[in-house]
């Protein structure tokens, strides 16, 4: 035993490493320690004495920037950011922490308990973690020697193999219950149909038992008072994958070619729900939007008879009505009652009116936009598939005032 | 002493290019051509690095611009053709061109090092490897300028990273951006697999006396099993990507839905691959951690066997977790809840390796050089990485955040918060074993903090809009949503990364000519690797040395005391 070796083990090694041995059997190398009980280690530890370090060592400082200061940055940060300095209708932000639909309900439940489950983990390991970096940062007055190396703790190891383990099993039941309550859920006898087809950058809408066609905007009745509505999707792609997404109401399902997926919404009140394509599905992915009204179930019916009408056949706008028919407008778009009835690579344009925004939400509905877009596609969706149709300014007046009776 | 011996200054070492002195011409271009036509190992993985680092860079570069432009609602500044070329560049070279050039740069170096080899097992298969993977990443990067062919305005890929069938059929992808973007990958591929044969056969053929795989460092033992992951992951890929070419050139319909193709068999394919990417992008980061923390807390690491049992057990599950990815395309309910369940399972294994890195600090002395900083920054990264995933495996959760901005912050927590960091940690501590000199101290720390700083602003801030309903892989978006100020909030962080890793270049170039002289073993560290000269010379040692224990510098300097009487 060489006094080198004797230095190695001063007397603060037993506490230190304490919590290992309540476990006992800790593999640590102890075999000389007990030769060296009770060297104290008040005796400034002879720099001289370091015959086993090595040569070339670097000065190494302690934190120049203290660690609290970063954290404090950061806990001035995310307030800030809760808060916002923008001024939005909250009610319209797709939170999927307030969720309007029975499915975004489930989830929502699930992702709290998850979120504190899995809080409760930071906190722990964090803390440990944090605890660790404070108590065994290197001391300014230490005096060089290696410590007692401990190599490991069978009964720690299994603990906290076994540990995360039950919690990972918890929450694989409790993730288990909430698929089947949303995927096996059954379709009662009042459910609403419906079949959203995906296109780029679009959203097709059909409602098949009621003979409607729409786009963009989707109408569903809200549950209310015991009277259960719930309102499945169809969901079908005509191009490539997209996903239907409306955070209050239900997660996203994609739309996949050759596949029909389904889900399903049943929303509790009226309102106004956004939504946007899920998955990237080229050029316009950004500005494929969506919006679902949910309406009282005599609302509904009010819009469902008002879609299956047919538009008013004004005299007054023909004009502009043969001008759709002339151009290559009628080559996509279906308009009931005229004679492009059957046209499905546009939107159907029936009741163009009756829907609040243009070019896939991402337009107010207004005839001055409906104008400028028609005018010139690209010009507010870049990369569109319309194309400019290059119609005389008098042509394109009488073609807006032809769109705008289309109600 | 133990056969091992410390070689003194050798004259004849190469330095990277940039060291070469100005003065002397005819010896610039002899250093061009000796690295251009190197099998060695140090010299291709350096070249791997500085490759790896150079796309890091630029896929950095193409970030901060994505990040400009969604830093208010309705930006113009970037059209939405270029923005999906942008992140699908950045995805695709920080996957293929900068994570796994650096992860095999560092291998090269490093596994014959620290097992006493003298070179991988197969020095041109090595070079061989590595050059189509350069080659590849030229090749992509060559689209900007061919995509369109000759005639057209050039144009990069704008399929997105996983690029999901059919977008790239002829129908949706016209010109040859996607054709670029596939014989890159399968390229660069084909070097993963050579490089990854390679180390798994140094790893099990050529370690030196008394090293058996008991007693390998950890870093070789998780690089074992890296390169079987490489193995299995990267061939479905290759697959996929024939598959694809013959759909583009041959007229097949794998993936062509218009013809009855499946969209769905691409993301299967790609995900096989995909998830296992993920691992053998971070576990070479525990790697470097594994060998980083144990030096700077002075203390062994802890539980060695059941660390490389947790990899062991991370690799396996890791192959069956894939379609996670695809909660939402519309598996059945005993499809989700399987992946469900293995996917948690990963968390066990993981969970495991950070409570060992935490035991290994505990009852040490830790010394804040700066890889050990941005280890600890690793610690608690990785952590929230590992949760944010957990949250991310329920499947119903997830059908509300895959694809969303969540999802974004949960994955760079992985790539840039656990890989990135370890990658810089392993650049400060293994940068003097390989140049000669240290990289300095004070401005590595100044780097750290502002990319701690400036990685925290940006993706602590990016969960939010994704649980507010932001999707991914948006040019632009509607200011009615609520997603403004955490976007410019977002935005603002890159600043803060820019400048640090402008400190971390400017630290480098400075470093190589001024830096302190390192010495063979600066931290005072226990593997083989420091036990040779600062760079080492061609041949590595000069004797190959025996080892007794996984410490062999330490049985060394303590030689009363040895590891091996406890192992």
């Amino acid at each position: 035993m060489n006094k080198a070796e004797d230095i190695r083990f001063d007397s603060k090694a037993s506490p230190r490493c304490g919590p290992f041995r309540i476990f006992g059997r800790t593999r640590v190398r102890n075999s000389t320690r007990s030769n060296l009980q009770g060297r104290g280690v008040s005796s400034s530890a002879p720099s001289d004495s370091h015959s086993d370090a090595m040569p070339a060592k670097i000065a190494t400082h302690d934190f120049n920037i203290p660690p609290w200061m970063f954290w404090i940055a950061l806990l001035c940060i995310v307030p800030q950011a809760l808060w916002g300095a923008e001024r939005v209708d909250s009610s319209l932000i797709p939170s999927t922490f307030a969720p309007e639909s029975a499915p975004a309900h489930s989830i929502s439940q699930l992702a709290r308990f998850v979120l504190s489950i899995t809080g409760m983990m930071f906190v722990l390991v964090a803390g440990l973690l944090t605890y660790a970096v404070v108590r065994y940062r290197r001391r300014a007055n230490d005096d060089g020697m290696e410590f007692v190396q401990v190599y490991g703790s069978g009964p720690v190891e299994a603990a906290w193999t076994t540990v995360p383990f039950l919690i990972v099993v918890v929450l694989s039941l409790a993730t288990a219950r909430v698929i089947q309550e949303i995927q096996d859920a059954r379709k009662p006898a009042s459910a609403l149909d419906v079949q959203i087809i995906g296109k780029q950058w679009w959203w097709e809408i059909r409602y098949p038992k009621l003979g409607i066609v729409t786009a963009n905007e989707l109408h569903v009745p809200v549950s209310q008072g015991g009277r259960r509505l719930p309102t499945f999707l169809d969901l079908r792609a005509a191009d490539v994958v997209h996903s239907f997404w409306v955070p209050r109401l239900m997660g996203k399902i994609d739309l996949v070619p050759n596949k029909v997926n389904s889900m399903w919404i049943e929303p509790e009140r009226p309102g106004l729900f956004l939504g946007q394509c899920g998955t990237y599905c080229g050029t316009q992915h950004a500005k494929m939007l969506l919006r679902v009204y949910a309406d009282t179930p005599e609302e509904f019916e009010r819009w469902v008879k008002q879609q299956k009408g047919l538009p008013e056949n004004d005299p007054a706008v023909s004009a502009g009505r043969l001008v759709f028919e002339r151009t290559a407008c009628i080559n996509c778009h279906a308009i009931g009652g005229s004679s492009a009835t059957d046209r499905r690579f546009g939107r159907d344009l029936t009741h163009l009116m009756s829907r609040d925004t243009l070019a896939s939400c991402a337009l107010s509905n207004s005839p001055a936009n409906l104008r400028a877009w028609i005018k010139s596609p690209d010009q507010f969706k870049p990369g569109v598939l319309m194309p400019a149709m290059n119609v005389s300014d008098s042509d394109l007046d009488q073609l807006v005032a032809y769109l705008t009776t289309l109600k | 002493m133990n056969g091992t011996i410390n070689i003194g200054e050798i004259s004849d070492v190469m330095r990277p290019a940039s060291t070469a002195s100005a003065a002397d011409e005819k010896s610039i271009l002899d250093h061009i051509h000796s690295w251009l036509v190197s099998v060695d190992h140090k010299k291709l993985g350096l070249m791997y690095i500085m490759y790896g680092l150079a796309f890091l860079v630029i896929a950095g570069l193409q970030a901060t611009l994505m990040r400009i432009q969604l830093a208010a609602p309705n930006l113009h500044i970037i059209s939405p053709q270029t923005f999906n070329r942008l992140f699908t560049m950045h995805g695709t070279t920080m996957v293929f061109f900068a994570g796994m050039p650096l992860i095999f740069g560092f291998a090269n170096y490093l596994v014959p090092l620290m097992i006493g080899a003298r070179d991988l097992a197969f020095p041109r298969l090595n070079a061989f490897g590595f050059w189509l993977s350069t080659f590849g990443g030229l090749l992509l990067y060559f689209s900007y300028i061919g995509g369109e062919g000759l005639s057209g305005a050039g144009s990069a890929p704008d399929v997105g990273w996983f690029a999901y069938a059919p977008l790239t059929a002829k129908a949706f992808s016209k010109g040859h951006s996607t054709d670029y973007w596939t014989l890159g990958i399968m390229v660069s591929g084909f070097g993963s697999i050579a490089t990854a044969t390679n180390i798994i056969t140094t790893i099990f053929c050529m370690r030196c006396r008394g090293m058996t795989l008991g007693r390998m460092p950890l870093l070789a033992w998780l690089y074992l099993i890296v390169c079987a992951m490489v193995l299995i992951a990267v061939t479905p890929l290759t697959a996929a990507q024939i598959m694809l070419l013959l759909d583009r050139f041959a007229g097949s319909h794998f993936f062509d839905t218009q013809a009855g193709g499946s969209a769905v068999l691409w993301m299967h394919f790609f995900w096989i691959f995909g998830h296992p990417e993920v691992y053998i992008l971070v576990i070479p980061a525990f790697a470097f951690a594994s060998e980083i923390i144990p030096v700077f807390s002075r203390k062994a690491i802890f539980g060695y066997p059941i660390m490389v049992a947790a990899t062991c057990a991370i690799a396996f599950v890791s192959l069956s977790v894939w379609a996670h990815h695809m909660f939402t395309v519309g598996m059945t309910s005993t499809g989700n809840t399987f992946f469900v369940v293995s996917t948690m399972m990963v968390g066990v294994p993981t969970g495991i390796k950070i409570f060992n890195w935490l035991g290994t600090m505990w009852g040490g002395k830790l010394r804040f050089s700066t890889p050990m900083l941005f280890a600890i920054a690793f610690l608690f990264q990785f952590l929230i990485a590992g949760l944010t995933g957990i949250m991310m495996a329920c499947a119903p959760w997830d059908w509300q955040l895959n694809d969303s901005y969540f999802l974004i912050a949960h994955f760079h927590y992985v790539l840039v918060g656990a890989i990135v960091f370890m990658i810089f940690a392993a650049i400060y501590y293994w940068f003097p074993k390989a140049t000669g000199r240290l990289l300095n101290e004070r401005l590595g720390k100044w780097h750290f903090w502002l990319f701690v700083l400036g990685f925290h602003i940006t993706f602590d801030t990016m969960f939010i809009p994704g649980l507010l309903g932001m999707p991914r892989r948006i040019y632009t978006y509607e200011a009615d949503r609520g997603w403004a100020t955490l976007n410019l909030i977002c935005s603002m962080g890159a600043a803060f990364q820019i400048t640090g890793i402008s400190i971390w270049l400017f630290n480098v170039f400075r470093s190589l000519r001024k830096g302190k002289l390192a010495g063979n073993d600066p931290w005072d560290a226990w593997t083989l690797e420091w036990s040779t000269s600062s760079p080492p010379p061609e041949y590595n040692f000069a004797e190959i040395p025996t080892v007794k224990s996984r410490r062999p510098l330490w049985d060394i300097k303590h030689p009363t005391d040895p590891d091996w009487k406890y192992e």
